[in-house]
């Protein structure tokens, strides 16, 4: 299966957030104005709610980039914001190891390869029942896996974030045990809607983003997107990720966005989209079962969650 | 001239703390009309209304010690309006689950209290925290007689449910919730150790006797 396009992504013009801001306003204040000119007051409203709340609705540039989980530069949301401008991103070497015929050290140009990178805009679900709407640039990982020729006992990726206490401050504790790991089963890392993220909003990667390189799962919860990314080793063995080490009652390694299974401490059934007032539904596979859920049949999703 | 100072002290003193006691909330309001609330306000006003409930809740915990330690009995005085602050606070931050989180979605909430422990905990110190908020005038006070105090011992529970309520909903960084349980862990020892004294000191009455 494979979607190059799926209906609900367009992969828009990169656009200056400003335009952004102004295009949502527009929009608002068009339905707003033609409903109330033609519908009674109670139909127009809603009809201006309906148009506000299209899924896809980008969160602002100053939100996505000063309310991150980031646990190498601080415990709360601002403190990546405030401690990552300290990291160095350039230059950047991606080690590529395991179960593959090409491992090496590659700048990270070469790593990326001659990819440009495209835009796509995904909505982000949190473990913790938050959720935003980013504009991303970045190349899919099937198109740079391949490269290094994964050998038939490759059966997952693992991905590791940069190691240096020196310049990640939160390191300096034992927030986590370090450095933060994360990992893909093979198909889930080849599927076209894995990103390898490079930008935002037009614009190079925020360090508090997770720059220079960093992975975005759109289905899965933000967690599963590693940050700063040093390390990419193909295993025959599913990976030790961190959060499901700290807490495998809390967190599995799959950790697909899925509103039927529970956090055991939260609810998992609603988030907060930024920018809202009140909750809305989560949806399977964050919106993204129609082009996902075939990955995970026949498997028991409220254990392997 | 004690007469002077007691006029003084209700007069002055107990207005401005209590004015001082609304200034969290006024803070929380004017961000809250500046949009300066941050990226999730929700989720802003929910952690600062909790903080200050439980910071109340020390501070109402803090008077008899520090009475006893300083010899200032008046402190006593502050006791009543300190702990119905935390009463305040802790309604509004209910308020703000009830109405942000859940919008009056009462089915969510009653499974809420049901399955997820820390929102059990944390509602259960919520309900405990009424009996005591309406017992506290005068009138109760005297109706109640030596019941009055039993029944407000519970405090320390509710204390202990709270600091609780917020180190089970974090992920990782448990170093706030750990700093209020060390600061609340102070406070009850102290009286631990003041109980544990008298007891021992009424014993060594009776038996010179």
């Amino acid at each position: 299966m494979l979607i190059k396009k799926p209906a609900d992504i367009r992969p828009s013009e990169i656009t200056p957030p400003e335009l952004y801001a102004r295009r949502r306003e527009f929009l608002k204040t068009a339905a707003v104005l033609g409903a109330a000119a033609i519908l009674p007051p109670a139909l127009g409203g809603r009809i201006a709610r309906a148009a506000a709340d299209d899924n896809l609705k980008p969160t602002p540039y100053q939100d996505v980039t000063t309310y991150n989980n980031y646990y190498e530069f601080g415990s709360s949301k601002s403190d990546p914001s405030e401690n990552a401008g300290s990291l160095k991103t350039k230059p950047w070497t991606v080690t590529v190891e395991g179960h593959c015929e090409k491992p090496g050290q590659y700048a990270l140009e070469d790593f990326l390869g001659s990819q440009t990178p495209e835009e796509r805009i995904y909505r982000l679900r949190c473990v913790e029942a938050w959720s935003m709407v980013i504009p991303w640039q970045g190349v899919p990982l099937n198109k740079i896996l391949p490269r290094f020729q994964p050998t038939a006992n490759a059966k997952y990726v693992e991905f590791t974030t940069l190691l240096d206490p020196a310049q990640m401050p939160g390191q300096r504790t034992r927030l986590l045990s370090w450095p933060y790991v994360e990992g893909l089963r093979m198909d889930e890392a080849m599927h076209p809607l894995t990103l390898l993220v490079t930008g935002l909003y037009g614009k190079e990667l925020p360090n508090q983003n997770g720059a220079p390189l960093r992975l975005i799962v759109p289905w899965k919860y933000g967690f599963k997107s590693v940050k700063a990314i040093v390390k990419v080793r193909f295993t025959e063995q599913q990976p030790r990720t961190t959060w499901s080490s700290e807490n495998p009652d809390e967190y599995g390694f799959y950790a697909n966005v899925n509103p039927a299974v529970d956090h055991p401490r939260w609810t998992q059934k609603k988030e907060r989209r930024i920018g809202d007032l009140f909750r809305r539904d989560t949806l399977p596979f964050n919106g993204y079962a129609e082009q996902v859920a075939g990955l995970y049949a026949g498997m028991d999703l409220r254990k392997s969650f | 001239m004690a007469l002077q100072i007691d006029r003084w002290f209700s007069l002055v003193v107990k207005p401005l703390v209590f004015v001082a006691c609304l200034l969290p909330l006024a803070w929380l309001l004017w961000l809250t009309w500046q949009g300066q609330l941050g990226v999730n306000p929700v989720e802003t006003l929910s952690h600062r209304t909790g903080d200050w409930s439980l910071r109340f809740l020390l501070l109402t915990l803090a008077v008899t010690p520090l009475r006893r330690l300083s010899g200032w009995n008046r402190l006593q005085r502050f006791r009543r309006m300190l702990g119905l602050f935390a009463f305040f606070y802790v309604g509004l931050h209910f308020a703000v689950y009830l109405v942000f989180d859940q919008f009056f979605d009462w089915q969510a909430i009653v499974a809420d209290v049901a399955k997820r422990p820390y929102i059990t905990v944390g509602f259960t110190a919520f309900l405990l925290l009424i009996p005591l908020a309406v017992t506290s005038t005068n009138g109760m006070m005297k109706r109640l007689g030596r019941n009055w105090q039993r029944l407000h011992r519970l405090v320390y529970l509710i204390a202990v449910l709270g600091v609780l309520h917020y180190a089970w909903l974090v992920k990782a960084d448990l170093r706030e919730p750990l700093l209020y349980g060390g600061l609340l862990s102070v406070l009850l020892g102290y009286r631990l150790w003041w109980w544990r004294g008298r007891g021992h000191s009424a014993t060594v009455i009776r038996s010179t006797r």
